[in-house]
């Protein structure tokens, strides 16, 4: 399997080139803001009628992750819908195809801020979970230890021999993860934002996704 | 019409006589469309206007009577003074306002309720006017429409979506005149034919073209380098040409070279001669500090690029200089029109060949002037993204038909061979984004009524389609400001990607001077003067243009001659050692030469394509030599060939010239490329997929968008056969990818490949040893590089053991 192993916390994790965070020891896959419906909400607010392939891209990068850890419970940390309204117009096939992810394990849904309540499919609703020694939430506490949240949508900026490349990662350091946007269609925040540069410890590490994940001390602004 | 006896009088009164170009456009005053070729100079303004101010000065006029539409806002301040003088001189009571991205809100509100007699325009302006519910009553009365510069217009989407503007007015204004205002143009039909209502006919009319350009090579001391597109050294002879000249304009093809040109000579100007540079990267303040100063004579030359190309009358030129090969007759022309506006003068004009290659470009473009041999290349037919946003913006205006918007687009030239099937592809993109999943019943952009006429379903939409109007596609720039306490003084803009690559520290060049990277702030970049004296290149690109199809084939005819007394004697000398250790390309077949060199093997294909098809056809070749196994290392490519390096000889040219694998190879190299991308960009831009501009993301910036890329795979993935992605390959064809060059080659050579094994390198291929942008070769690169990147980061870090 690609990915970065570290420990967290007192557990053994493994940040996946795809965005999502396996801990296998509990077989426990967890994903962030996946904002399933985004282009419907888009179109339906009188924006441009974007591809509406989004949901199906990004249940079929879930899918992928599914086959190959088949974890046991799956955490999905928020934002999962792009909002409650998006939710429910699912179109009936990717309400299907949800089910078949979910059959046969454990499924989460913790509240975001785009999705704030609980929604008509399967799964079980939580403001907020604790697994072992880990505090799984949406949007990042600065006094929490031990936690794991999304929200951010993380991402990080690489000078490579003359061109620049952004791309999705996560942000670790001794007290917090905050996993990047899981999501096709979603825009991302700069490492070096205030915001994350005051979130994070000063030797916070950035897991940079890819078709590999690659660890690099967190970049921010000079 | 014959011309009043006030405007006879006008005439009399200042000892001129109407030139008889001017007084052939009023005799064709109800003719439905006339289009006037004119040199500059050559009073082509009054004479699209004559006939308005005729039928001004007959009778009153309620409301709008003649629209004029220009590529450039500062063109249509310029003409708005020109014609005001005559016309008071004249003492009509005529009113001339324009009306363009400049103009204040008041001002056009204004306009909407009370339009004057003469409206000054742009394209975008205008379809921002179309797309009004009012547009029925501000056009009303209508009666003619100038399209200035149409040559220039022509060459672009902007022109596209001024036809379909006009088409939608004409349906308004069913007895609308229209005249063209045209430079010298290869193929006068072509313009005719766009900007007539189709199928009107449309008049053309020649006015006497004036003595021939005096134009010529410049002299140096120095032989240009072999290789390179700077011409360094030429500067002690461009000085001296501007020391013997009142006012010099400078012509290169791209920003950086100009930029660096400038530089040099400002290092090599003992005198102090006031010289000024002009280019589009360069902040707009700056820009109109450099006119108003050329305007008041006070600039001995300026440093410029295509930014003042068109027709704005600067004032005092009296000799234009090319620096580098025209790469194309028709534009080296224009620019050559440049010098002397005395309609009766002769242009002087001088061309400096950047390398010993262009010494052959520039001899044989010399000769095509001369002959008045002018290239075009045919644009092919209506864009189809443009339809796109010309459907939603004549939605903003009110429900429609689908049959008359059919019928209506149909009379635009570029469009009159437009399908129905396309034109309901476009209304079906317009309506729901017309993807094969249908997910958007509930929420379409267009609704269909009871009546059958088609409607925004929210009107709240036509906001942000009219804040998305246009084709110009501004490449990803930002902007560059000196460093302050309170935001200093804006320099210009440099790409994006050039940006991304600076460090602190690191010097460039803009606007002529040197400046030191000191950091991103907010999308800008913020820099402080250096006093160095060699800055770090400045690769904000600009536009790089090819060599054109006419022109290669003047040179490939040029090769031929048995001896070159035509040229300078080294380029002569040069030639003939091709001749005799290799051999000349040809028109009719394709010379391939193989030789090793400093240890690899290199192979030589001179296509005389143009610069782009020559770098596809270096990426497609490199691709097959790698499934061939010859381990291709890169290439780099010019107008005239491509020169591969690798470990392995090339030994059979047919298999990797192939028609169709190259095809092949094409469409799946093409489908994960940057270029194809960005094309991507543009068209999804133009077509109202992608909002450049929303009032939210104004407010919010950061975030809340996220890359077109993503949509390109999306759909690359899910929905292959989408429309936009079909115009996106349509596009590619040409343009950055330029296959259809690939082809036109393929065509010209047929199985005439010519493979010549030598033992070392050729007179004509050692200056591409030395040519600047080689491309290597790279597999999984970039996986590779952030590997190597991330390692090297977290080892600085003292964390390589994580």
């Amino acid at each position: 399997m690609n990915g970065h192993v570290f420990t967290f916390s007192g557990a053994e994790l493994v940040a996946l080139g795809s965005g999502a965070l396996w801990w296998q020891d509990r077989g426990l896959l967890c994903v962030s803001d996946l904002h399933l419906g985004k282009s419907e909400r888009i179109a339906r607010r009188g924006g441009a009628p974007l591809p509406p392939y989004d949901t199906r891209a990004t249940l079929d990068r879930l899918a992928a992750d599914l086959d190959a850890c088949n974890p046991a419970t799956v955490a999905c940390i928020g934002d999962s819908f792009d909002d409650l309204d998006s939710a429910n117009a699912l179109p009936e096939d990717e309400r299907l195809w949800i089910a078949r992810l979910q059959a046969g394990r454990e499924w989460i849904w913790i509240e975001g801020n785009h999705d704030p309540g609980p929604v008509a499919l399967g799964g079980a609703h939580h403001a907020l979970l604790r697994v072992g020694p880990l505090t799984l939430r949406h949007i990042a506490d600065p006094a929490a230890q031990a936690e794991v949240s999304g929200h951010y949508h993380p991402k990080v900026h690489l000078r490579l021999r003359g061109r620049s490349i952004a791309r999705p990662a996560f942000l670790v350091d001794r007290d917090r993860i905050v996993l990047p946007a899981y999501g096709i269609y979603t825009g991302g925040l700069r490492s070096d934002a205030a915001t994350l540069c005051s979130l994070m410890r000063p030797d916070a590490i950035a897991l940079v996704t890819g078709s590999s994940v690659y660890p690099v001390p967190m970049p921010r602004s000079a | 019409m014959t011309l009043p006896p006030q405007i006879q009088a006008w005439f009399d009164n200042k000892g001129w006589s109407p030139h008889p170009h001017q007084l052939s456009m009023l005799e064709r005053a109800d003719a439905p469309a006339t289009l006037l070729i004119a040199p500059t100079g050559g009073g082509k303004t009054l004479a699209g206007f004559l006939p308005t101010l005729a039928d001004l000065a007959d009778d009153a006029h309620e409301g709008l009577h003649t629209l004029y539409v220009s590529p450039l806002k500062a063109l249509a301040a310029d003409i708005k003074r020109n014609l005001r003088t005559p016309v008071d001189e004249i003492g009509l009571d005529i009113r001339i306002e324009d009306r363009t991205g400049d103009t204040s809100a008041t001002q056009k509100r204004r306009q909407r309720v009370d339009p004057p007699h003469i409206l000054l325009t742009t394209p975008e302006s205008l379809a921002l006017m179309i797309s009004y519910e009012d547009a029925p009553r501000i056009f009303k009365g209508l009666k003619r429409i100038v399209v200035d510069e149409i040559h220039a217009l022509a060459e672009s989407k902007r022109g596209d979506q001024l036809m379909l503007a006009l088409a939608r007015i004409n349906a308004l204004c069913p007895d609308l005149r229209r005249v063209g205002l045209s430079a010298t143009v290869d193929d006068p039909a072509a313009i005719a034919c766009l900007l007539a209502r189709h199928p009107d006919r449309c008049d053309i009319l020649v006015a006497d073209p004036g003595p021939a350009p005096d134009i010529a090579m410049l002299e140096t001391r120095e032989a240009p380098p072999w290789a390179g597109g700077g011409a360094a050294y030429a500067i002690p002879a461009v000085m001296e040409q501007i020391r013997q000249h009142r006012t010099t304009l400078i012509f290169h093809n791209t920003r950086a070279q100009a930029e660096i040109f400038f530089h040099n000579l400002w290092l090599d100007n003992p005198d102090g001669l006031p010289i000024g540079i002009h280019h589009g990267s360069l902040d707009r303040q700056q820009r109109q500090r450099v006119e108003a100063a050329m305007v008041r004579g006070e600039l001995r030359a300026i440093v410029c690029t295509g930014s003042l190309d068109l027709g704005i009358d600067w004032g005092d030129v009296d000799l234009v200089i090319q620096i580098g090969a025209p790469k194309n007759v028709k534009r080296l022309v224009q620019r050559i029109g440049r010098a002397n506006h005395q309609y009766n003068a002769p242009s002087k004009a001088l061309l400096v060949p950047a390398n010993r290659f262009e010494v052959v470009e520039c001899i044989a473009a010399l000769q095509a002037v001369q002959e008045g041999d002018l290239d075009g290349e045919p644009r092919g037919p209506g864009p189809l993204d443009v339809l796109c946003q010309h459907i939603l913006i004549t939605a903003c205006s009110g429900p429609f038909h689908a049959d008359d918007i059919y019928a209506e687009v149909t009379t635009a030239g570029a469009y009159a061979d437009l399908s129905r099937a396309d034109f309901d592809r476009c209304l079906e993109f317009a309506a729901t984004g017309g993807y094969a999943l249908r997910a958007y019943d509930r929420w379409q952009r267009l609704l269909q009524r009871a009546d059958g006429r088609w409607q925004l379903r929210d009107p709240r939409a036509s906001r942000d389609i009219r804040m998305n109007i246009g084709t110009i596609q501004d490449n990803d720039t930002v902007k560059v400001r000196l460093r302050r306490n309170r935001g200093g003084k804006p320099l210009g803009e440099v790409e994006e990607g050039f940006a991304a690559t600076l460090s602190a520290g690191d010097t460039f060049l803009i606007g002529g001077q040197i400046v030191r990277f000191e950091g991103l702030r907010e999308m800008t970049v913020e820099v402080s003067r250096d006093a160095a004296r060699k800055p770090r290149i400045a690769t904000f690109s600009g536009t790089k243009f090819a060599t054109s199809t006419q022109l290669s084939a003047r040179i490939l005819a040029l090769l031929r001659q048995p001896g070159w007394p035509c040229l300078p004697a080294h380029t002569a000398e040069w030639l003939n050692l091709q001749r005799e250790q290799s051999r000349l390309p040809e028109f009719g077949r394709l010379l391939i030469e193989s030789f090793p060199h400093d240890g690899r093997e290199h192979c030589c294909v001179y296509g005389f394509a143009g610069r782009n098809a020559q770098q596809t056809l270096g990426l497609l070749l490199t691709k097959q030599m790698e499934e061939a196994g010859l381990d291709p290392l890169g290439f780099v490519a010019t107008d005239y060939a491509t020169l591969i390096w690798g470990l392995e000889p090339v030994r059979d040219p047919e298999i990797l010239l192939d028609r169709d694998t190259l095809r092949n190879g094409l469409a799946n190299w093409l489908a994960g490329n940057a270029v194809m991308k960005r094309t991507f960009r543009a068209s999804a831009t133009i077509a109202g997929l992608i909002q450049r501009n929303t009032p939210q993301a104004r407010k919010t910036g950061r975030q809340a968008t996220f890359s077109s890329d993503i949509l390109y795979d999306t759909l690359q993935k899910y929905d292959p056969d989408h429309l936009i992605l079909d115009i996106t390959r349509r596009e590619a064809h040409r343009g950055l990818v330029d296959f259809g060059r690939i082809e036109e080659l393929l065509d010209r050579v047929g199985d005439r490949l010519e493979l010549l094994r030598l033992d070392r390198v050729t007179p004509l291929a050692a200056p591409l040893l030395l040519e600047v942008g080689k491309v290597p070769i790279k597999g999984a690169a970039e996986e590779r590089l952030v590997a190597e990147e991330t390692r090297r980061l977290m080892q600085e870090a003292g964390l390589a053991e994580l």
